[in-house]
């Protein structure tokens, strides 16, 4: 079993419609979908849910107004601004450290664990799939996101699946983290302008401090050819290899629109070189 | 008057709608770029950078020789960033330490029964200031494997200069960066476009800033692709759209050099401009 995971560094560079192709495309996989805090891959899959479970992860303080004799000693340890003057905790600054409980000369604090979001176990037209959703302006994505990826890697055992296929999320930070750790391949889909360039460069370190295999895909080539070649030039210069160039193609678009994959949606130039991309990471 | 911009699903127009927002308006401008994690407002910027300065957080640091290996630090830690290995047949403990698992709570030095433990710095980023005419610029840039992105935004934040103009140019997403970044604010703006992808992700965002009580508007980005949907969800929810910038290869060639509409498209300042009123009108509702 192999996993693949497809991040960008940059937000909307095509990362979920080239997940989504390679889940029509890939035989004996699993999909999971790891952007946490903005899943997508569902609208295209439309998964029917088989599984659902709740996912708790880190606590948040509670101070009980009948005990607390407003003494303050937690309003100045608190190093997240948590604690109102008039003692209450803001649940959104508090990063649930527990600091303010163990100091409360009163016991008047308790730390009460968080329902931080929900995953699911489902069945889609292409396969199972494995996805998430974070609860409203709640943390802890990284652990979701890892949790999210351990059922898709059972799923794959029991059921004898080859691949793990897991749409990751923008950024670099801790939810990437997670969706890249171990994997076999990351593919980075990046587009042809300046910003894309940057944060593909970005992610790309990152990937490789952990020892991540890269390649690349250039989405939308044709909007600037020029910034194109810089990315040629940069994938030369750091030995990426890129495994296609696809064209602006408002197809798209309209395939999401629709609901389905761009594979489903039309056969043309563009799914012609997405197969070809996933020949390229399959083999 | 302090304005977020932030999106739900990446790419879908922050950094255009900030920078461009940031070089119409006169006065004292402060555009700050949240999103330490990929920041791209100063590629259209193009400040001169003034300042820069390492950002850290405080982790712990154990002096082990006046260390009894009791495990108080370890169980306080609610990150397991500490582990003890108690001591054995006399052989001396060891206390473990994995700074990038650690909050900065500082609860296991001010707990330690035999105070052995101080805080040390450990670097997770940089802040670069700088400024471009009327605007001054400050970013913050993660380190690259760094997993923790709230403390550099809230240092970046630390610069907000009320007297200015604040636009914050927020990471995607609606977890923890997302929250670091647009807590406090007076307006957000919601950057978004007419996909289902932009419409399922801006509701996602819509229910946080709803739960953060931030009063919000929406800006449609490449507004003729796409569905009607967003629309009407805006219609139906009464959900301003504060404006609508149509799908031009101009303006994504533009934007993919670094040229910001405002610059690129003068006529467009002043689009940017009865955008900034109307905010001004909808924050003080």
């Amino acid at each position: 079993m192999k996993q693949i995971v497809v991040i960008s560094g940059k937000g909307g560079t095509g990362k979920t419609v080239v997940t989504a192709s390679f889940a029509a495309l890939a035989e004996k996989k699993v999909m999971a979908d790891c952007d946490v805090d903005a899943a997508d891959l569902h609208l295209l899959l439309k998964p029917t849910i088989k599984e659902r479970h709740i996912f708790k992860s880190g606590a948040t303080a509670f101070i009980d107004k009948k005990i607390c004799i407003s003494c303050g000693k937690c309003r100045e340890l608190c190093r997240f601004d948590a604690i109102s003057r008039d003692f209450i905790v803001d649940t959104i600054s508090c990063e649930g450290c527990a600091f303010c409980s163990f100091v409360c000369p009163e016991g008047a604090i308790k730390m009460r664990e968080n329902t931080t979001g929900e995953w699911f176990i489902s069945s889609t037209r292409f396969g199972p799939m494995v996805h998430a959703k974070l609860g409203i302006a709640e943390e802890n994505s990284g652990k979701l996101v890892s949790l999210v990826r351990s059922k898709a890697r059972e799923l794959a055992q029991e059921e004898n699946l080859d691949w793990v296929i897991i749409d990751g999320s923008p950024g670099i930070g801790c939810p990437v983290i997670a969706s890249i750790s171990g994997v076999d391949v990351a593919l980075v889909v990046t587009e042809p302008t300046m910003s894309g360039l940057h944060d593909a460069d970005r992610v790309i370190k990152v990937a490789r401090h952990f020892n991540v295999p890269v390649k690349l895909l250039i989405n939308k080539f044709d909007l600037n050819e020029e910034m194109s070649g810089e990315i040629e030039n940069y994938a030369k210069k750091e030995n990426v290899e890129i495994i296609g160039k696809v064209a602006f193609d408002e197809k798209v678009v309209r395939a999401m629109v629709e609901g389905k994959t761009i594979i489903e949606y039309t056969d043309n130039k563009t799914t012609q070189v997405i197969k070809e991309a996933w020949h390229a990471l399959s083999r | 008057m302090i304005i977020s911009v932030a999106s739900g699903k990446g790419g879908t127009g922050k950094t255009t709608v900030s920078t461009s927002l940031a070089l119409s308006l006169e006065g004292k401008v402060q555009l700050l770029d949240s999103d330490v994690e990929e920041p791209n407002a100063h590629i259209f910027i193009k400040p001169e950078i003034k300042n820069v300065e390492n950002v850290s957080i405080l982790v712990p640091e154990v002096d082990e020789s006046r260390c009894t290996f009791c495990s108080k630090c370890q169980e306080v830690c609610s990150y397991k960033a500490i582990a003890v290995l108690p001591s054995k047949n006399g052989a001396p403990g060891k206390t473990l330490i994995f700074p990038e698992l650690c909050h900065a709570c500082g609860a296991c030095s001010y707990l330690c029964p035999e105070k052995c433990i101080k805080e040390v710095k450990r670097n997770i980023g940089i802040l670069e200031e700088g400024a471009r005419g009327n605007v001054e610029f400050i970013h913050g840039k993660l380190n690259i494997g760094e997993a923790m992105a709230p403390p550099l935004i809230r240092a970046v934040k630390g610069r907000i200069d009320r007297e200015k103009t604040v636009i914050i140019d927020a990471p995607p997403g609606t977890s923890c960066p997302v929250i670091a970044s647009i807590q406090g604010t007076d307006f957000c703006i919601l950057v978004t476009e007419p996909t289902p992808f932009g419409l399922n992700d801006l509701i996602l965002a819509v229910e946080v800033i709803k739960q953060m009580e931030i009063p919000f508007g929406v800006v449609i980005n490449r507004s003729d692709l796409g569905d009607k949907k967003t629309e009407e969800y805006c219609q139906k929810e009464n959900i301003s759209i504060l404006m609508k910038i149509p799908f031009k290869k101009e303006i994504a060639r533009a934007y993919s050099k670094g040229t910001t509409i405002a610059e690129g498209f003068p006529e467009y300042k002043k689009e940017f401009k009865k955008l900034y009123h109307k905010i001004k009108e909808e924050a003080e509702k």
